[in-house]
C-alpha cells in the first residue's frame, strides 16, 4: 500500500468528527472518499494534509509513519491536494503559477523564459495546449484545475488529494479532467477522490470508501458495487428492524388532520423545482435525498432565507408571504439551519439571551423582555430541553453542538410556532442527545405544531415522520406515507434514474 | 444589573484614575477648581470641555462598533455640520435653525453611510471612507471656501456657556451618553445590536430586522457627529471645513478600543467609551500643562495610549508567561525547555482548529 491509515481519530469540543477510521490507498488507483456532509471527509483530508493535528491513530506513507504538521509539510512528504475552489492566483500567468515559490533564478532575478519551459514541461503529458505565459485567470475553471493538478503532482508526486474537483465544470470539462487523472493514475500516482457525484465516482474510481458519523462504514471495489448499495451505505439502515417498531408510534392518520398549510408551485430556479406540500397538523415531515438535492433549498425557500419565485403559499385564512424570514415568523414559522455556528447561534450571547431572541426580535426592540422573564423562559427550556449549561448566562459559544442545537430548538419553541422547520437537526452531536432530540420531535407535535425534518440519515427519518418526500436533482421527486417508508423504498427513490421513478406522489 | 456595569467599566475607571494621578504628580494643580463668575474653571473642568466632541464621536462610534462596523466619516460630518449651523446663522435663521438644520444633516450623512453599508453592502470602512474624504468638498462648498464667522450669542452658547457652572459642552455629552446607555438597556436595542454583530446571518434568520438596525446605528453615529460638529463652531464662532473634526474620527475609535470595545462587534459599553475619551483628552491637556516641548506631545500620548491597550490586553498574561520563560531561558545556560513556554502553545491549538 501506498498510504495507510489505522485508527484515525479527531475530535472536536462537544463532537467526535473521526472515530478509528482505517483508509488505504494503492499506487495507480484513484479511489473515492463519500459520505454526507460532517461524515469526516474534510477532516480525514486535513488530518492528511496537516492541516489539522490527529488526536490518535497511524498515518503510514511508503511504509514510512509521517504526521504532516502543515500543508508544505504534507507537500514535501509526497501529499498533494487540489481543492474544489482553486487555490492558485488568477492575476499571475500561469507559469508564475506554476513555479510559485521555487522560480528559476537568474542573478537574483527571475529567469522568465526558464520560467515559461519550466512550466512547458510540467504540463507535459496533461493534453493542455495552452499559453503558459497568460493569466491563469483568462483560463476556463477546467484548465485552471488541472494546471493546480499539475503543480500538485509536480510538487508532490505521489499521493494527490482531489477535494471536490468537478464541483463546478461541465460534463465536457468533468471528462477532460477524468482523462487526466486516468493518466496519473497509469503513471503509479494514488488519487484520492472526493465527490458527491455518484455517476462520477462510478465511471472513474477503482475503490471507495464510505464514511459516516466519523465512522468508516465500508471500503468496497467500485465495478462489485450497484447504486443502492452504496446510497444504502452512505444514509444507513442498521437499525431498521429496531425503528419499524417505533415507527408504530407516528400516527398513520396524520394526512387525515385538518391541513395546516398549503404550499403550491413553490419554487426558485438554481434553488428548487417547483413543488406542491401539503402540511398538516401535528405532523411530521421528512425530507430525504442526497445533498445537493434541494432538502436545504426547500426550507429555506418555505423560511424566506430565499424568496419563492413561483407558487403560493395558504393557510385557512388566505395567502401567507413569505419572502423574508421575518414574514415567515410573522406566520408563525421557525427554521433551526443545519450550519448551526454560522447561521443560527450567536456564540457571544448567553443562553438566556439566545433564546429569548427571536422572541424579542417579534415583539420590537421599544418593548424589551423583562430581564427575569427572560431568564425564567430560559430556566424553563434549559429543564425542559434538557440543557447543560452551568447556568443560563453562559455564552452559547462554550456548549457543545448538542446543547447549542437544543437552545435553537428551545428559541423557536419559546415562539410556540405552528411549522417548525429543522435543517438536520442531529447532525454533529454525541448519541445520548441525539436520540432526546428525536424524542423532543415526537413531544411537540403533540400539540399540533407541525414539524419538517431534514436528514441525511434515514434511519432518523423513518423514526419520526409520518411522510417523507424524496428529493433528487433539486426536485421533489417521490412522496411514501405511513408504511411505506422503509430505507428500501427511500433508497430505490433516491437511486431511480431520470423517468423511471419511483411512486409519485402529490410531490412529483 | 449595577454590579455588573460597574465591573465592566471598572479597568477604564482606574485607568482614568491612574493618568489623573500621573498628571497631578507632574503639575499639582490639575485637579484645583475655581468658581470664578458662577461658572467653574480648573484644569480638570477643562479637560472635561475639551473631551466633548472625541467623548460624543465615540458615543455613536461605539453602537457602529458593535455591529462589527466602523464609521470613518464622523470628523468630516463635524465639518459639514459645522458649516450648516455657520451657514443657516448667516442666513438669519437663528440658533435654533441652526441646531435643527446640523442635527439633520448629520441624519442625512448617516443615513447614506447606512445605506450604503447595510443596503448595498459595501464593507464598513469603505463605505464611511467615501464620506470621509468627499464630505470635506461638501463642507468647503457650503463655507465656499472661506472661514464661516458669525456672532450669535445663543448658539455660542453650545460650545462656550455654562450651566449651573458646569460647561455646556460637558453636559451635552454628559446627557447624551447617559440617554444613548439608557435607551440601549432599557430597550432591547442594546440586545439587538450585539446579536447583529456578533452573528448578523443567524440574528437575520431569528426574525432580527438587520438592515433597519444598522441604518439607525450610523444614524446615531451622524447625530452623535453633529452634536461635536455643533460644539466645536460654536467654540470657535465660525466653522472651518479643511480643519473642523481633522482625525478626531480616529480619537473617537481609539476611545472606543480604550473602552475595552472589540473592533470584531458584539459586546458593548458606552460608558466605558465615554471614559476612553476622557482618558485621551486627560493625556492631551496633561501632556500641555506639565510643559513638554510640543514636539513630543504626539510621541509621549502614543506612549501612554499603547501603555494601556498593552494593559488591557486579555492576552497579557499568556504574554507575560511567554517572556518570563524567554528570560528565564536565557538566563539559564541549557536550553531546558520551560514548563510555561510550550504550555502556551498547545492550549491555543484547539481554540483555533475549531474555529476553522
Amino acid at each position: 500500500m501506498l498510504l495507510t491509515i489505522r485508527g484515525l481519530s479527531k475530535g472536536f469540543p462537544g463532537t467526535k468528527a473521526l472515530d478509528g477510521v482505517d483508509f488505504d490507498l494503492a499506487a495507480g488507483e484513484v479511489h473515492a472518499l463519500l459520505g454526507e456532509n460532517g461524515a469526516g471527509k474534510s477532516t480525514l483530508i486535513k488530518c492528511l494534509t496537516g492541516a489539522y493535528r490527529r488526536d490518535g491513530g497511524e498515518i503510514t506513507l511508503d511504509g514510512q509513519p509521517i504526521s504532516p504538521g502543515s500543508t508544505s509539510e504534507a507537500q514535501d512528504l509526497g501529499i498533494g491536494t487540489v481543492y474544489q475552489e482553486v487555490n492558485l492566483l488568477p492575476n499571475l500567468t500561469v507559469a508564475q503559477n506554476l513555479t510559485f515559490g521555487r522560480e528559476p533564478r537568474r542573478f537574483g532575478m527571475v529567469d522568465g523564459r526558464a520560467q515559461r519551459a519550466e512550466a512547458r514541461r510540467m504540463l507535459e503529458g496533461y493534453g493542455l495546449d495552452i499559453d503558459v505565459g497568460r493569466d491563469l485567470g483568462t483560463y476556463s475553471v477546467a484548465v485552471r484545475q488541472i494546471v493546480a493538478i499539475a503543480r500538485a503532482v509536480a510538487l508532490s508526486g505521489k499521493v494527490l488529494i482531489l477535494d471536490e474537483p468537478t464541483a463546478s465544470l461541465d460534463a465536457a470539462e468533468t471528462a477532460m479532467l477524468f482523462d487526466v487523472v486516468r493518466g496519473l493514475r497509469d503513471r503509479g500516482l494514488g488519487i484520492v477522490f472526493v465527490s458527491h457525484f455518484l455517476d462520477q465516482v462510478f465511471d472513474l474510481t477503482d475503490r471507495l470508501t464510505v464514511l459516516r458519523n466519523g465512522r468508516k462504514v465500508a471500503t468496497e471495489v467500485t465495478a462489485e458495487l450497484d447504486r443502492l448499495r452504496l446510497i444504502e451505505h452512505m444514509l444507513g439502515h442498521e437499525l431498521e428492524a429496531a425503528e419499524r417498531a417505533e415507527h408504530a408510534l407516528t400516527d398513520p392518520q396524520a394526512t387525515t388532520r385538518p391541513e395546516l398549510l398549503r404550499f403550491a408551485g413553490f419554487g426558485r430556479p438554481g434553488h428548487v423545482a417547483p413543488f406542491d406540500l401539503t402540511v398538516h397538523e401535528g405532523e411530521v415531515i421528512g425530507l430525504a435525498g442526497l445533498l445537493g438535492s434541494g432538502r436545504t433549498e426547500t426550507a429555506e425557500l418555505m423560511f424566506g432565507a430565499h424568496a419563492a419565485q413561483s407558487g403560493t403559499a395558504r393557510d385557512a385564512r388566505g395567502d401567507v408571504p413569505l419572502a423574508t424570514p421575518r414574514e415567515a415568523i410573522a406566520a408563525g414559522f421557525g427554521f433551526a439551519p443545519e450550519d448551526r455556528k454560522t447561521d443560527g447561534i450567536v456564540a457571544d450571547l448567553s443562553v438566556r439571551e439566545n433564546i429569548a431572541l427571536a422572541l424579542q426580535a417579534r415583539r420590537g426592540w421599544a418593548r424589551p423582555i423583562p430581564r427575569a422573564e427572560q431568564a425564567r423562559l430560559a430556566e424553563e427550556y434549559i429543564r425542559r430541553l434538557d440543557i447543560r449549561t452551568s447556568d443560563a448566562d453562559k455564552a452559547v459559544g462554550d456548549l457543545s453542538g448538542g446543547n447549542q442545537q437544543k437552545v435553537v430548538l428551545a428559541r423557536w419553541l419559546a415562539m410556540n410556532p405552528r411549522f417548525l422547520i429543522l435543517d438536520e437537526p442531529t447532525r454533529g452531536i454525541d448519541v445520548g442527545a441525539h436520540a432526546e432530540i428525536l424524542r423532543l420531535i415526537h413531544e411537540i407535535t403533540e400539540g399540533g405544531m407541525a414539524i419538517l425534518v431534514i436528514s441525511s440519515e434515514l434511519d432518523e427519518l423513518i423514526a419520526v415522520a409520518g411522510r417523507v418526500i424524496v428529493l433528487r436533482d433539486r426536485a421533489h421527486v417521490a412522496q411514501l406515507i405511513g408504511a411505506e417508508i422503509t430505507t428500501d423504498r427511500i433508497v430505490q427513490a433516491i437511486a431511480a434514474s431520470h423517468g423511471t421513478d419511483a411512486p409519485e406522489g402529490e410531490a412529483a | 444589573m449595577m454590579p455588573r456595569t460597574l465591573s465592566r467599566i471598572l479597568p477604564q475607571a482606574l485607568t482614568l484614575l491612574a493618568v489623573v494621578a500621573l498628571v497631578s504628580a507632574v503639575f499639582p494643580g490639575f485637579l484645583d477648581v475655581d468658581l470664578v463668575n458662577g461658572r467653574l474653571v480648573g484644569p480638570a473642568v477643562d479637560v472635561v470641555k475639551r473631551g466633548a466632541p472625541v467623548a460624543l464621536l465615540a458615543v455613536g462610534m461605539t453602537l457602529v462598533i458593535a455591529t462589527r462596523g466602523i464609521d470613518l466619516s464622523v470628523g468630516t460630518v463635524m465639518a459639514i455640520t459645522g458649516a450648516v449651523a455657520a451657514w443657516t446663522i448667516g442666513a438669519g435663521w437663528g440658533w435654533g435653525g441652526a441646531v435643527a438644520l446640523a442635527l439633520a444633516a448629520g441624519l442625512a450623512a448617516g443615513l447614506w453611510n447606512g445605506c450604503l453599508v447595510a443596503v448595498i453592502g459595501i464593507q464598513p470602512i469603505v463605505a464611511t471612507l467615501i464620506l470621509m474624504t468627499a464630505g470635506r468638498g461638501i463642507a468647503q462648498l457650503i463655507t465656499e471656501g472661506r472661514i464661516l464667522t458669525f456672532n450669535d450669542a445663543a448658539f455660542a452658547w453650545f460650545g462656550s456657556g455654562s450651566l449651573l457652572g458646569v460647561p455646556v459642552p460637558a453636559v451635552l455629552w454628559l446627557l447624551t451618553a447617559i440617554l444613548v446607555a439608557q435607551l440601549m438597556r432599557r430597550t432591547a436595542l442594546g440586545l439587538l445590536v450585539e446579536a447583529v454583530g456578533i452573528n448578523r446571518r443567524a440574528s437575520a434568520l431569528a426574525g432580527v430586522n438587520a438592515r433597519v438596525l444598522l441604518i439607525a446605528v450610523y444614524m446615531a453615529s451622524g447625530l452623535c457627529a453633529a452634536l461635536a460638529g455643533i460644539v466645536a463652531t460654536a467654540d470657535i464662532r465660525g466653522a472651518d471645513a479643511n480643519n473642523a473634526g481633522l482625525w478626531l474620527e480616529l480619537d473617537a475609535i481609539l476611545a472606543v478600543v480604550i473602552g475595552g470595545n472589540s473592533l470584531m462587534g458584539g459586546r458593548f459599553s458606552v460608558a466605558a467609551s465615554v471614559l476612553g475619551a476622557l482618558i485621551i483628552q486627560t493625556i492631551d491637556t496633561g501632556i500641555l500643562l506639565a510643559g513638554f516641548p510640543s514636539e513630543y506631545n504626539l510621541v509621549i500620548k502614543a506612549a501612554l495610549v499603547l501603555v494601556i491597550l498593552v494593559l488591557q490586553s486579555p492576552n497579557l498574561g499568556a504574554h507575560w508567561h511567554f517572556l518570563r520563560s524567554q528570560m528565564r531561558r536565557r538566563a539559564e545556560p541549557a536550553p531546558a525547555a520551560s514548563p510555561q513556554g510550550p504550555g502556551a502553545q498547545p492550549r491555543t491549538t484547539p481554540a483555533e482548529e475549531a474555529r476553522r
